[in-house]
């Protein structure tokens, strides 16, 4: 009990003295800063993912303490109560032992003295109109001992111990009917379950404020170590999107989520500076490739209006210059379709295509062409093969490479470019030969970047855009483009380009 | 794309002489485009051919004048101000008006011509293009309403051309045809009198839509051509200079 009395006493207090302490700070804050800030700093801590889980946790555990808390005090007030009746239903045994023994008198007397024994339990005999004969008990609430049998609800009541005449108690009891009309009272005071009920409850208001407290001061830290490091993080991509490429996000030695989105954020820029480097790589070589025509065709505009030739003569400029300027817009319109490509942007227009009525189709445009030119264009494709992907950029694939084959098939008398389509086990391997000179391995992967020409075909016509327009295909395709020698125990190697498409998957 | 100045000329100067004269003139063409320098010269290039040429400078103005319903073909760059040219077509669409439609657009790629033929475009040029393959498109969208689809016979001078047996015969003479040059001979003789260019033609009998780079097209002719006119003395099928092919018979 006494504990209980001091717990009563402190709780109180310390709460007390915690929202003084807190005021205090507050005002104190106040005086450093404006409140704005502080709450905007809050408004940003209260914004961070590990301060709104733990918020959540704190909730759910709250929740289920709660109910924890009810639970262990109904079953021990339950316990109590049942301890309660026992010891009520003892003394109504021992009184009836005693009645039976020697009557009215015998039974007054017993209660008599042990109403005067210090303790909870509560004894009254009352007349038959409800007056208190004897006991311990100096006023009940009435009505209390119209029925027999247990008390419905606990009732109040006063002792006459009581030294404040205000006080009253709650308690249950038993009442019996005696034979001639008089009424036993026979109880326990019910302080004690009480008294145990409010000692759960400001304990568990205890823990909720200390788990509120700790909570505040965990979100308080973590809160702004994250903010912190996502401080250091934004300041690193400010850098970077200021155009600082080479900077990197600050990583610690801890490996934890921040690390390892740090790292794969530095992975991706250094994809991304890669990726840079080859595009200025790329604009350089735009650059040198169309600036070359467009000063030739400057020079011969300026050339023939400094001649003062006659008008045969402007219009032999006139017509190069026609023939400089559609080479030119061949050549952006190439550079425009392989970027598109590699962007990905004609993926909506993919459907199953028949494979093998293209190669056919595009064998039976440039046919003419070859024989015309002294060459052989050879067929082996086989029928009935079909991949998802776009008809117009295939055939434009494929008429590149049919070009590069006829162009670079050599001088020699009679020679085949060979087109064959085949439905291999790991791809769909769509293929043009020839037998020119060959490209030398280590020159392969060279002539798929952009504008990149050998030297042997400088002097050829050409964007040195074909061959990557393919690679860019390709991809799209999800294939690849597979260089290699198409006769390699020949002293004229020949050149076999593969497009190997994947197989379906779905098929 | 190959016009030289050369051609442009040679080719005026045969619509001067009335070569092209009952195909163009009269004809009216809608020009819908916002850059005042490209319209000059079009609406200038399109009057020396005989054509009338309005020009409407947004979508808007472009889908006001259209919808009067008194031009011929529509020509409609993709990119205007106001109201963007696809949006303007497929209006005109809704309402019910089907005056052919040529798009023009600075995209030009395989997609975006998809895109644009789904709008209701009947033909996409790519800029920048020669006047010559735009004359000759708007030509043939043209002349597209008087239906030359539903003849079953196409005939240039003693050139037969029988679609439903596909059988070709010049002056009684049956003429052997692989089944592609028979396509060729048939896309050249729907559209006789008419300039077809190698773009058109790789479009229309191959359904390729790239640039064909090099002459693929021209030695096609020229095989077709061996057959129809060998051991004949009138020429049928004509090369018009740095715009493409066209069937006459010469009168």
């Amino acid at each position: 009990m006494a504990e209980i009395g001091l717990g009563r006493n402190r709780i109180p207090r310390s709460a007390e003295d915690l929202r003084r302490i807190v005021k205090v700070r507050w005002k104190s804050l106040r005086s450093r800063r404006t409140r704005a800030s502080v709450l905007a700093k809050v408004s940003a801590l209260t914004r961070t993912t590990a301060v709104r889980l733990s918020a959540l946790y704190l909730l759910l555990f709250a929740v289920c303490a709660l109910a924890l808390v009810f639970y262990v005090t109904a079953m021990s007030e339950n316990l109590l109560r049942a301890q309660v009746k026992q010891a009520v239903d003892n003394e109504v045994q021992l009184l009836g032992q005693a009645y039976r023994n020697g009557g009215i008198t015998t039974l007054v007397r017993v209660v008599e003295r042990r109403s005067r024994q210090p303790g909870a339990a509560l004894l009254t005999i009352a007349a038959p109109n409800g007056d208190i004969l004897t006991g311990n008990v100096e006023s009940l609430q009435p009505g209390v001992l119209d029925h027999q049998g247990w008390t419905q609800i606990p009732f109040r009541y006063q002792r006459y111990t009581d030294s404040d005449s205000d006080a009253t108690h709650t308690a249950i009891a038993r009442i019996i009917q005696l034979p001639n009309g008089m009424r036993l009272l026979v109880g326990r005071d019910l302080g004690e379950p009480e008294r145990f009920r409010g000692l759960v409850r400001q304990a568990l208001a205890v823990a909720l404020a200390i788990m509120g407290l700790g909570a505040l001061a965990i979100w308080f830290f973590v809160g702004r170590r994250a903010l912190k490091r996502i401080g250091r993080m934004s300041a690193a991509s400010r850098k970077i999107m200021a155009g600082d490429l080479a900077q990197r996000l600050p990583t610690g030695r801890s490996g934890d989520e921040f690390d390892r989105l740090s790292q794969s954020l530095n992975t991706m820029l250094g994809r991304i500076e890669s990726l840079n480097e080859g595009l200025r790589q790329v604009s350089d070589n735009i650059a040198h490739d169309l600036k070359t025509p467009l000063t030739r065709m400057r020079n011969k505009a300026e050339a023939a209006l400094a001649s003062g030739g006659g008008d045969e003569d402007y219009r032999l400029a006139l017509e190069e210059t026609l023939v400089e300027s559609d080479q030119l817009i061949r050549t952006f319109n190439a550079l425009l379709m392989i970027s598109r490509v590699e962007a990905g942007s004609s993926a909506a227009e993919m459907s199953p295509i028949d494979l093998s009525a293209i190669a056919a189709d595009t064998c039976d445009l440039y046919e003419p062409l070859a024989e015309e030119e002294g060459m052989n264009l050879a067929m082996a494709i086989e029928p009935g093969v079909r991949v998802k992907g776009n008809r117009e950029l295939v055939a434009q694939a494929l008429v590149n490479l049919i070009d590069n084959a006829m162009k670079y098939a050599g001088d020699a008398e009679n020679t085949t470019i060979r087109v064959s389509l085949a439905d291999d086990e790991e791809a769909v391997v769509l293929s043009v030969e020839d037998g020119g000179r060959g490209i030398p391995s280590e020159k392969r992967d060279d002539v798929v970047r952009r504008f990149v020409r050998l030297d042997e075909s400088r002097t050829m016509p050409g964007t040195g855009l074909g061959l990557s327009l393919v690679n860019a295909v390709m991809s799209l395709h999800g294939g690849r483009l597979a260089l290699d020698d198409a006769m390699p125990d020949e002293a004229m190697k020949g050149l076999r380009v593969s497009m190997m498409f994947p197989k379906k998957v779905d098929a | 794309m190959s016009e030289t100045a050369d051609d442009a000329g040679q080719r005026r100067k045969d619509v001067a002489s009335g070569q092209n004269g009952p195909t163009l003139s009269g004809m009216r063409v809608l020009v819908v485009e916002d850059d005042p320098e490209a319209v000059d010269y079009l609406t200038r290039a399109f009057k020396e051919v005989g054509i009338v040429a309005d020009h409407a400078g947004d979508g808007d103005d472009g889908l006001l004048m259209a919808s009067e319903d008194n031009y011929d073909v529509l020509v409609v760059d993709r990119m205007l101000p106001r109201r963007d040219g696809l949006s303007m077509i497929a209006e005109l669409r809704g309402k019910g008006l089907d005056t052919p439609v040529i798009i023009l657009s600075a995209l030009g790629q395989v997609d975006d011509r998809v895109t644009g033929l789904r709008a209701g475009g009947d033909d996409y040029l790519p800029k920048p293009y020669a006047f010559s393959e735009l004359l000759a498109r708007v030509e043939v969208l043209g002349r597209r309403k008087s239906a030359r689809e539903a003849e079953t016979q196409y005939r240039v001078g003693d050139l037969e051309l029988d679609r439903l047996s596909h059988q070709v015969r010049r002056a009684g003479q049956p003429i052997t045809l692989q089944p592609r040059e028979y396509r060729l001979l048939e896309y050249l003789m729907k559209n006789a009198d008419q300039v077809v260019t190698r773009t058109m033609l790789l479009e229309n009998v191959w359904d390729y839509h790239f640039d064909p780079q090099t002459n693929v097209i021209d030695v096609h002719i020229s095989r077709l051509r061996s057959k129809i006119e060998k051991g004949f003395d009138t020429p049928l099928l004509h090369t018009v200079r740095g715009a493409g092919y066209m069937m006459k018979a010469d009168a």
